[in-house]
């Protein structure tokens, strides 16, 4: 079934390789624009500007004793906020970071040894770990224990037991006064 | 044939053109048109004079209506820095949008992130303290009205005594292009209500001129990439028809 | 058979189409599928609604994904996708300007019919599934206008729903019926908002089948004689799939203006100011591509006549096959009726100017001649003009026309239509 249109049998003429020239450039010009013009649509799905405007939270820290642990809502997730005990501090920095699954001290985890702020959501499939409440499960360190799968994380947030391959994450945060942050 | 379908499209182009504006025509003098920098295809926005807008609208317009559509955060879109906004956010007392403790809603300095407050909590409360009329909210005034930033510029600056005759109702004002001449609102603007940052003389041309720029910002923010984008598809679908063009007389050189 | 031919990507598509001939469809229906050669520009306006069909149910779901269909967010969700969506200033724009280009496409292509007797025999099933697509984007667009919920939406949806309160008896009933309530408010607006959301789909089947009933005997031209064999025909491709391409390069640039420039020029400034059900615009207007209806409607001082006649003139459209008794289908050979077909394109610009003013005046003395002339276009002049006019000579062939500038004299049908096997 010989396509009569595009039939070059026996070498083009100048007309016709012209004429395939012109047929070429012009559909890959307008391929272009059509390829163009599927950004917006897509790109209109990415967070819109006002989500990312929401994208902080302050917490006033002055309320919490230490010993205590607070939760806070950050883009829609819960943050654990520790105001940790000397005990908790001491045992957290005596850890060798080399033996851990995710390597890292807590000094690099923390801006005031006091205050530990992480994300609650284990980094194994995203249950929210206990130990935030007074009676909850903290597992073995002393941290937190998440019930889904058994992941195990100490008074750093780090993972130390169960399938979690990732420490809790810390989010942003600075120190805007004394006693209040800003997540975010 | 050609002739035909060239004045069969005057038709229609002049009964479109009329049907627009028959609407505002109805003894009103025809609206001046104003020089604005967004005019035309290539038209921006003037950053100076939206800020000084802005300053009109916060030190004027403000104490009677809101611009519930603006974020404080779209400032930033004026010129004025992250800082700035926060400072400029952080002077309003907003409504927290959760409850205290106690169950109480609470006021709190406003962030980028929050609307820009209006000045009564409801359309009742606005009624009430201005005679029963409701000031219209202003974020998207320029796009609600009838020739647009001429008419907003054509009201506030068209403040006049009232011809020999007219029946001015209690209480309103004579204004020239304000559909039925009377308006319930006050003169807003008088020369030096304000006084410019940046040293420009606040007469009230300059003020209307500044804050209608202002609200045309407010009302159509993305102007400036609509246009860019639009130079850039008008030019790419110019050469493609051109090549479409040939590449169709090449094919069709076959068929003759 | 399988084919061995090489080529990994082309065995795939040859195990499919062997067993589900798509390839081989497109092949006859889009490359090989004889066109009349001497099809003018007038003919681009089929392809370039198509288009425009998808473009407005591929920005149209994009902006499902952001709009709020509730009565006291919806307004806010529009303004929302404007400032904070990416780049939802050009899908609500690209959306709305759609509309406009849309019922121009349709409407150009319609009146094309008109001239170039495309509904006549044997293309009446054609044309009466092109007037019920062009029903269908009318209840689609009136519907799709109430969405944002401004002021000309409110109103304009309480001011058409409230129509059907003109039918004898029941008439109130069933306007509560639709309104879901005692007025216009947020049950109507979220069944008005399921319903533009599928009818477009509804549309699509449509055009599929117009697209079928097109194929069966292939498109008009503007002689309006019938293909007689291969010399009065070109394959569609390359010949008008090049030159469908080209148009749409152009359309697109009429569009992109609109879209890029001059966003708001055919809209209602009103429709920016939010929904308010205690207060009625000055002027309630509908969009252009619905003043010709609302001007009949608003010509008839009787509110049931004005009713019927203003949906009559969209149901008129469906007999014109049988209105029109003249023996040859192209206007270039109707000497009469060439010069009255611009009449009733003047008819319908005067329409829409009458029914974008207020009703005083001038404005109803041409409303009313206006609509009184346009039954009579329909239900006089095209029984009669083709019984009392002799139409001009028509040519041996298509190919003979083109390619000789002119052939032997033939009255009357020029030769059965080329029949698809």
């Amino acid at each position: 079934m010989a396509d009569l249109a595009h039939s070059n049998a026996g070498g083009a003429h100048p007309g016709e390789t012209r004429r395939d020239f012109l047929i070429l450039t012009a559909t890959a010009i307008g391929g272009v624009g059509v390829a163009a013009s599927i950004w917006p649509f897509i790109d209109s799905l990415n967070p819109s500007r006002d989500t990312l405007a929401l994208s902080t939270t302050e917490v006033d820290l002055a309320p919490v004793q230490p010993g205590q642990r607070l939760t806070v809502a950050w883009r829609g997730k819960p943050v654990f906020i520790d105001h940790r005990t000397p005990e908790e501090i001491k045992a957290a920095q005596d850890v060798d970071v080399s033996s851990l699954r995710d390597p890292q001290s807590d000094a690099a985890r923390v801006k005031k040894p006091d205050w530990l702020v992480i994300v609650g959501v284990c980094t194994h499939l995203g249950c929210i770990p206990l130990g935030q409440k007074t009676g909850d499960d903290r597992g073995p360190y002393g941290g937190w224990f998440c019930p889904c799968h058994g992941s195990v994380y100490d008074t750093s947030g780090r993972i130390r037991q169960g399938p979690a391959p990732q420490n809790l994450i810390v989010p942003p945060y600075d120190f805007t006064g004394d006693t209040t942050i800003k997540i975010g | 044939m050609l002739i035909r379908i060239v004045a069969s499209t005057a038709l229609c182009l002049v009964s479109c053109v009329t049907a627009f504006s028959a609407r505002a025509a109805d003894e009103t003098p025809p609206l001046p048109h104003q020089e604005w920098s967004f005019d035309g295809v290539f038209g921006t926005y003037d950053r100076a004079s939206a800020q000084r807008g802005f300053q009109v609208y916060k030190e004027v317009c403000s104490a009677c209506h809101p611009v519930k559509h603006l974020y404080f955060r779209n400032l930033s879109d004026l010129g004025y820095s992250d800082d700035e906004v926060k400072a400029i956010a952080a002077s309003y007392q907003v409504t927290n949008e959760q409850p205290n403790d106690q169950g109480e809603m609470y006021q709190r300095p406003g962030r980028p992130s929050d609307r820009i407050p209006g000045p009564f909590p409801n359309d009742q409360a606005a009624r009430v303290a201005n005679n029963g009329a409701l000031p219209p909210d202003l974020s998207m005034i320029v796009k609600a009205r009838d020739g647009g930033p001429d008419y907003v510029y054509g009201l506030l600056t068209g403040y006049k005594e009232p011809p020999p005759g007219f029946n001015m109702l209690q209480g309103m004002q004579y204004d020239v292009y304000f559909p039925g001449h009377q308006i319930a609102m006050p003169p807003p603007l008088s020369d030096g209500a304000v006084t410019f940052a940046d040293g420009t003389p606040a007469t009230v041309p300059q003020m209307a001129h500044d804050v209608v720029t202002f609200l045309t910002w407010a009302a159509e923010p993305n102007l400036e990439p609509r246009h860019r984008t639009g130079f850039k598809v008008t030019l790419f679908l110019i050469v493609v028809a051109g090549l479409f063009y040939a590449a169709k007389r090449k094919i069709w050189a076959a068929a003759h | 058979m399988a084919d061995t031919r090489p080529g990994a990507g082309s065995r795939i598509i040859r195990w499919i189409d062997y067993r589900l001939p798509f390839v081989a469809m497109l092949q006859h229906e889009l490359y090989e599928y004889p066109t009349p050669r001497n099809l003018s520009y007038w003919w681009n306006f089929g392809s370039l609604s198509g288009i425009m069909l998808v473009v407005m149910i591929v920005t149209g779901i994009f902006l499902a994904m952001q709009y709020t269909p509730h009565a006291d967010l919806a307004f806010d969700s529009v303004e929302r996708i404007m400032r904070d969506v990416d780049y939802g200033w050009l899908l609500r724009y690209a959306h709305m300007n759609g509309a406009s280009m849309f019922f121009a496409l349709v409407y150009i292509h319609l009146f094309r019919g008109l001239y170039y007797g495309s509904y006549k025999e044997p293309r009446e099933l054609l044309w009466i599934l092109g007037v019920i697509i062009l029903i269908l984007m009318i209840a689609t667009a009136f519907m799709g206008y109430v969405l944002p919920w401004g002021q000309m939406s409110y109103w304009a949806a309480t001011v058409i729903t409230n129509l059907f309160s003109a039918i004898p008896l029941i008439g109130q009933r069933i306007v509560t019926f639709l309104w879901g309530g005692f007025t216009v408010g947020n049950p109507t607006l979220n069944r008005f908002y399921a319903l533009h959301y599928l009818l477009p789909f509804v549309i699509l089947a449509v055009v599929l089948l117009h697209l079928i009933a097109l194929h069966r005997f292939g498109s008009n031209n503007p002689l309006g004689i019938d293909m007689k064999g291969p010399q009065d025909t070109l394959p569609f491709h390359p010949y008008f799939t090049i030159k469908d391409l080209f148009g749409l390069a152009v359309f697109l640039l009429v569009y992109s203006f609109f879209v890029f420039y001059a966003p708001n020029f055919l809209a209602s400034s009103d429709n920016y100011i939010p929904a308010n059900p205690m207060q009625t615009p000055n002027h309630i207007v509908p969009e252009w591509y619905l003043l010709p209806y609302y001007a009949i409607l608003r010509s008839v001082p009787n509110k049931l006549l004005g009713v019927i006649l203003a949906f009559g003139s969209i149901f008129l459209l469906f007999v014109v096959p049988w209105l029109d008794t003249s023996p040859v289908r192209s206007a270039r050979f109707r000497p009469i009726y060439k010069w009255v077909f611009w009449l009733l394109v003047i008819d319908v610009s005067a329409l829409g100017w009458v029914g974008a003013n207020p009703p005083e005046g001038l404005v109803v003395t041409v409303g009313q001649i206006a609509t009184l002339y346009y039954f009579v276009h329909f239900l006089i002049l095209f029984p009669l003009l083709g019984k009392l006019e002799r139409p001009r000579p028509l040519p041996f062939s298509i190919a003979t026309a083109v390619l000789q500038g002119g052939g032997g004299a033939q009255l009357g049908r020029a030769g059965a239509p080329i029949a698809r096997p």
